[in-house]
């Protein structure tokens, strides 16, 4: 008998060999496993981790039709409130959700909701028919501008519901963040492009190559014989931190880094994609996008990677898993630490980076504590490439081009209220946009969200 | 895919295609650029729009093969197709209100050049234009500049095609002899930007100049196409790409356009080998 207080644990590669390679690290449950742990759901009265799940998952119920090996039947319980299963089983924070509030928590280790919710998504996605294309003679059109989470979940919502929608997308390939930032070892891009795929089967159009404010404004989408617009552009624009030597070479943002190894392959050995590769690195921030610059880094073939946060290892806002994994890689922790300066040789090229201690101040009203430097505590780390992975402010192109769509002073699109609904009539809007940097859980929510008010909108 | 529909050689390293792009050719202003991928593995670069046709739904751009890309884009002919192409990108470039300008075009910046100056006519500005390259095989739209130019002026550095020298050497010769720009366009090698900016700002003549700097995305969210004006970090994408060019970085912008030269010099020498036999 295994020991019920322990989760079943998910098997990885080895830390060693994947530090090569790009291959999926966590290689997900074997049906046994996830029977296994499925058992471990004590089912209680309350359900807390449900009302923890942004979306509201029926976690108890899922889990239960997993533990009676009825795996498509836990897919459709997921599908009912969720349309990106296999992304968000593998990225969700849900040591700080639903497994953050698991009975099973209290006297061990919760339940891996996160893990048994993977295994159900790929179970569907390992078991999908082909479905035949539909057809939608006589359907309203609706637009979705952006390809991430947020626009994914809004455009297969409003498929179900019989819309003719059409996604407008400024990459060349669809999926936002989840292709062009997240790497293939924490998301294969292959179950992005199946969710694609499956919404195309749905109906929905892709445009690729198309930037809506440029190839063609907002305003004109109307004209165009869309009758609503959802807005899902994310929040791309990448911040710096506005000390000298940002802009030597080797200075990189985590977005053109990422995109440059996920969009444009550079982590395939023949890649055309020039990108630096070895030496020694240091990743300035301490969220998920930090992890996986780092641990892109290792895999490019650096010799070390430093990972410099100015808070404390406990403040760290990345996924407790990706930290752990980024550990076992060797990647170096520089906590309380606030770089000061990036240091170049006479042709420009980083050669070092100046950092300043810093201790945390009693916490102010936000309950944050705030770090403060040292004077006098300057040291200098030797490194040939700086990664600034510091978040990003909306991009404000739609809301440059578009007239009556209003945004706070942070370039946020701004609803009503509790809803989606923008200042502009008959436009909508979710996900990073509208929150700045955030989840894949909460712009996959506002898209469904979005769907549902677009739907009332129409029908009235 | 978007097929291209014309196809022109201008000189040995410089050609001119057109691409059937409806949604571009009906939105592209002088000014903006597009981004290209002539295959599904290759880079993304930016191309500066040419020319449109809305009537036909043709954009037009004029590339110098220059590194692997290019000359990627070069293998394909009238009747293939490209994989990827997006625009129009990046802000127009301001041509009302001016009463005389000059314009400056070097090298295969003309072909951004040429388009600016077309419109700065076409809104009633007095255009002076002076393009400059190394020598008269490299000379493109010598035509198509008189015939829109109220004087236009070919500078070649060595004095084998128009006159020997400089485009800043005939610029600063206009101005001493007391020809009253209200602005300069310049259009070229950061190092030509540079030297017509140091010469501008001599005389207190305001001068813009469109910056290429390496791109990813071009809709500001890879940060690449940084560079530093007034002190000011900003994106050549979105905030560009014209700039004021008495306010620009240019030693900075040169070192990081070479940021990627030895990858570059690789590629090339790769693509050189294995796109030889298709040429
Ligand atoms: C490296 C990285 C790692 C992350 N890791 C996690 C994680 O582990 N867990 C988690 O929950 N969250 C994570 N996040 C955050 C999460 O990915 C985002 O919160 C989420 O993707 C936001 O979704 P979205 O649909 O709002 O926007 P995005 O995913 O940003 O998609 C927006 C799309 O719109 C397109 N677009 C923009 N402007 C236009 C326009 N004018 N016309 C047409 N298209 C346009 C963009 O090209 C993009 O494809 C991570 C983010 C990054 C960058
Ligand atoms: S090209 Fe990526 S931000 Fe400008």
């Amino acid at each position: 008998m295994s020991d019920l207080t322990l989760k079943n644990p998910m098997p990885s590669l080895d830390p060693k060999v994947r530090v090569h390679n790009f291959d999926e690290v966590a290689l997900g449950y074997q049906a046994e496993t996830a029977i296994k742990e499925a058992q471990r759901c004590l089912n209680c009265k309350h359900h807390p981790c449900v009302s923890k799940c942004p979306v509201g998952i029926a976690i108890p119920d899922f889990i239960a039709k997993i533990a009676k090996g009825e795996f498509e039947e836990a897919y459709k319980i997921i599908e009912r409130a969720s349309s990106l299963a296999a992304v968000c089983g593998r990225v969700c924070p849900q040591e700080r959700q639903c497994e953050s509030v698991c009975a099973r928590g209290i006297k061990g280790e919760s339940v891996g909701i996160g893990y048994l919710e993977r295994f159900v998504a790929d179970y569907h996605l390992k078991n999908l028919k082909n479905q035949v294309k539909k057809e939608m003679p006589g359907a309203k059109k609706v637009a979705v501008v952006g390809s991430g989470p947020a626009g994914l979940s809004c455009a297969g919502e409003l498929a179900k519901r019989g819309y003719a929608v059409t996604v407008f997308e400024a990459l060349h390939k669809a999926g936002g963040v989840l292709t062009y930032g997240i790497p293939e070892f924490r998301l294969p891009k292959s179950i992005v492009q199946s969710t694609v795929s499956q919404l195309e089967n749905m109906g929905v159009t892709f445009k690729t190559n198309f930037v809506v404010g440029k190839t063609l404004p907002v305003d004109q989408l109307f004209e165009k014989g869309y009758q609503a617009v959802f807005i899902g552009t994310g929040a791309g624009l990448p911040i710096f931190m506005g000390i000298p030597g940002e802009a030597l070479c080797g200075v990189y943002s985590a977005n053109e880094y990422l995109t440059r190894i996920n969009l444009m392959k550079a982590y395939q050995e023949d890649s055309k994609t020039p990108i630096q590769r070895g030496g020694t690195v240091a990743v300035v921030g301490g969220g998920n996008v930090a992890m996986d610059a780092a641990r892109c880094a290792l895999r490019l073939g650096a010799k070390k990677v430093y990972i410099l946060y100015r808070r404390s290892e406990k403040e760290l806002p990345a996924r407790a898993e990706e930290v752990h994994h980024a550990k076992q890689e060797g990647i170096q922790f520089e906590f309380m630490c606030n770089p000061v300066e990036i240091i170049g040789d006479s042709n420009l090229n980083v050669t070092a980076i100046k950092c300043q201690k810093t201790e945390l101040s009693q916490p102010d009203e936000s309950g944050r504590r705030r770090p403060v430097p040292i004077e006098g505590s300057e040291y200098e780390i030797e490194v040939n490439a700086v990664i600034m992975a510091l978040g990003t402010s909306p991009n404000p192109l739609i809301h440059r081009t578009t007239t009556g769509l209003d945004c706070d002073n942070r370039g946020r699109i701004i609803v009503t209220g509790n809803t989606t609904a923008t200042t502009k009539k008959g436009v909508f809007a979710g996900g990073d946009t509208v929150t700045g940097a955030a989840t894949v859980i909460l712009a996959m929510g506002a898209g469904k969200q979005a769907a549902a008010e677009i739907d009332e909108y129409l029908s009235k | 895919m978007y097929k291209i529909v014309f196809k022109q050689k201008l000189n040995d390293l410089v050609t001119k295609i057109g691409v059937a792009a409806p949604e571009i050719a009906s939105a592209a202003k002088a000014g903006q650029f597009v981004i290209l991928r002539p295959f599904d593995d290759s880079e993304r670069i930016p191309l500066t729009v040419h020319d449109c046709d809305a009537d036909n739904g043709t954009v037009f751009v004029i590339y110098q093969k220059m590194g692997r890309t290019t000359m990627e884009l070069d293998t394909l002919n009238e009747g293939e197709s490209l994989c990827d192409i997006v625009g129009p990108l990046g802000n127009p470039t301001v041509t009302h209100g001016f009463k005389k300008v000059a314009v400056v075009g070097g090298g295969v910046g003309c072909a951004i050049a040429f388009p600016v100056a077309k419109d700065l006519k076409k809104n009633g500005a007095q255009v002076t234009c002076i393009t400059g390259f190394r020598s008269s095989d490299l000379v493109i739209l010598e035509k198509e500049f008189s015939q829109i130019s109220d004087s236009f002026y070919l500078m070649t550095d060595d004095g084998s095609a128009g006159e020997h020298g400089l485009v800043t050497n005939k610029l600063e010769e206009l101005i001493l002899s007391g020809e009253k720009f209200d602005e300069v366009i310049a259009i070229g090698p950061i190092i030509m930007m540079k030297f017509v900016c140091e010469l501008t700002k001599k005389y207190g003549v305001k001068t813009i100049i469109s910056m290429n700097s390496i791109m990813v995305d071009g809709t500001g969210m890879c940060g690449g196409c940084r560079l530093t004006v007034d002190g000011e970090t900003k994106f050549a994408c979105v905030d560009g790409p014209d700039f004021d060019g008495h306010k620009v970085d240019f030693d900075e912008c040169m070192r990081r356009s070479t940021f990627y030269k030895d990858f570059e010099t690789r590629e090339r020498e790769k693509a050189c080998r294995l796109l030889e036999g298709k040429i």
